[in-house]
């Protein structure tokens, strides 16, 4: 049961040239590259690398000064086939089914499919026990995990998360990490910014490492933590990198 | 004494309330029946302007926004005599509407307390909804709110909050007295209400008979908070409102 009739792919995502400036600053420099379906892919770097901006350009809210962005399969940027799950997500004032549900309405889907569809990801993402609960009572891990099961709901292609579990104890982390790598198993392609190299190191496929605006690493896991070709990338790794 | 005087005066309002409300006096009755039917009126208007009028501004900039809000801060305390007295040169005879015969028929009522209650549901609800807006607004883009779906969330998100409004609203509807008094001209079984029987029956020396109604005006504002109250309180329950 999909939203949207899916055709061609969305992906890869391709990034030309792309700058981003914000006021007089330039946050975002010269990013090339491209995001293939496949593994999960984490986006690597400090506080204020430009994570969070990419992820939204990605994601189509915010609109690049410089450059291109686009998707193979033109339209995708409508939001049908990508979601995106934002540090601090805003729960609706409402229970935490009729928030699963939400952009199921948005989208117009009938009463039946939409009670199917909630029911299938209230089990997936493990929150049956709290269906009936308000959003807004829940813990922040728990919070986490409906947002991240709200964005899901659509059957997005590709699921757009910016630091998950940046305020979340360990276990708390370490369930959102496990829903994290169920929902990349099932096919959808996930991409996850972090600071966090534990993280990283457990979760991806594939690294963008950012730093100061500038995408200066795009390599297999497993090269990138055996030892990235960028200094600064190795310095971070070092937990050393200078500001 | 004056004490004595003072506690005389209320334990024979008090009886003469009870008494009133207890026979179903149908004078009082009317009076408070009228009361209430013409600010339930003025504020379901006031809430049809205001709330999309609070709405857009908060949410659609357009020129002259600023300018705007000022003048709808400031119409917030705008004293009912006065308009009153605007709406009274307008409805006259020789008024530009005067050829709609408004004046001194509860529509004019209506019209009045509308006017001093569009202020306060257009500014408190534009500041609740600007609030909820940015906290809101770049989710429901993310999740794919159009315009009119992301309104539709935000006066949903910020219901009780709204409601709260209206109540406020309607408190001011109630309470007024110089706006229905110039436009409705006090005339028994037309355009009486309580506020001006108050201060009709107080100048008459009628005292207990107006302490007795303004008894009742305090219960009513009591009983009609205390129902939104609970309402809200249920809602809470089932969705917390923080």
């Amino acid at each position: 049961m999909t939203i949207d009739p899916k055709g061609q792919p969305a992906l890869p995502l391709v990034f030309q040239a792309v700058s981003l400036q914000i006021g007089s600053t330039k946050r975002l420099n010269d990013l090339d590259f491209k995001l293939v379906a496949g593994p999960l892919t984490v986006l690597l770097g400090p506080n204020g690398a430009g994570k969070t901006l990419l992820l939204k350009l990605c994601h189509g809210i915010l609109a690049p000064s410089n450059g291109r962005i686009f998707w193979q399969s033109p339209g995708t940027l409508a939001p049908n086939r990508q979601a995106m799950v934002f540090q601090r997500p805003v729960m609706l004032r409402r229970s935490v089914v009729a928030n699963i549900a939400y952009p199921l309405i948005l989208r117009g889907m009938s009463r039946a499919h939409r009670a199917t569809r909630v029911a299938a990801v209230l089990t997936q993402t493990g929150l049956g026990a709290l269906a009936r609960r308000a959003a807004r009572t829940l813990s922040a891990g728990e919070q986490q995990r409906l947002a991240i099961a709200r964005a899901w709901s659509i059957e997005p292609e590709i699921l757009f998360l910016d630091e998950p579990t940046a305020n979340l104890d360990p276990t708390a982390t370490h369930a959102i990490e496990d829903l994290i790598s169920e929902i990349a198993r099932g096919g959808t392609k996930v991409l996850l910014a972090t600071n966090d190299l534990g993280q990283a190191k457990r979760l991806a496929g594939e690294i963008l490492f950012l730093h100061r605006g500038r995408l200066l690493e795009q390599t297999s896991a497993q090269a990138f933590f055996d030892g990235p070709a960028d200094p600064a990338a190795r310095a971070f790794l070092r937990g050393e990198l200078p500001w | 004494m004056l004490a004595d005087w003072a506690v005389n005066e209320f334990s024979e309002a008090i009886d003469t309330a009870w008494a009133l409300i207890r026979s179903g006096d149908p004078v009082l009755v009317e009076i408070v029946a009228r009361s209430l039917q013409v600010s339930l009126s003025a504020v379901f208007c006031a809430g049809l302007v205001g709330l999309p009028l609070g709405a857009c501004l908060a949410l659609q900039p357009f020129p002259g926004r600023q300018i705007l809000l000022v003048v709808l801060n400031a119409a917030m305390g705008l004293p009912p005599v006065v308009v009153g007295l605007l709406l009274y040169l307008l409805l006259s005879r020789a008024g530009p509407f005067g050829f709609l015969g408004l004046l001194f028929s509860p529509t004019a009522m209506v019209l009045a307390q509308t006017l001093i209650v569009l202020p306060i549901v257009a500014a408190l609800s534009r500041q609740i909804l600007a609030n909820l807006w940015e906290e809101y607004r770049e989710s429901l883009q993310s999740l794919g709110a159009s315009g009119w779906q992301a309104l539709g969330t935000l006066l949903w998100e910020g219901r009780f909050r709204l409601l709260t409004v209206l109540m406020a609203g309607f408190g001011r509807a109630m309470a007024e007295v110089g706006a229905v008094l110039i436009v409705g001209g006090n005339i028994a079984h037309v355009t009486r209400v309580m506020t001006t029987t108050i201060a009709l029956e107080t100048s008459k020396g009628n005292l207990a008979l107006a302490l007795a109604l303004g008894l009742i005006l305090i219960v009513l504002a009591l009983v009609v908070n205390g129902a939104v109250f609970l309402m809200q309180e249920s809602g809470k329950q089932s969705v917390d409102d923080n």
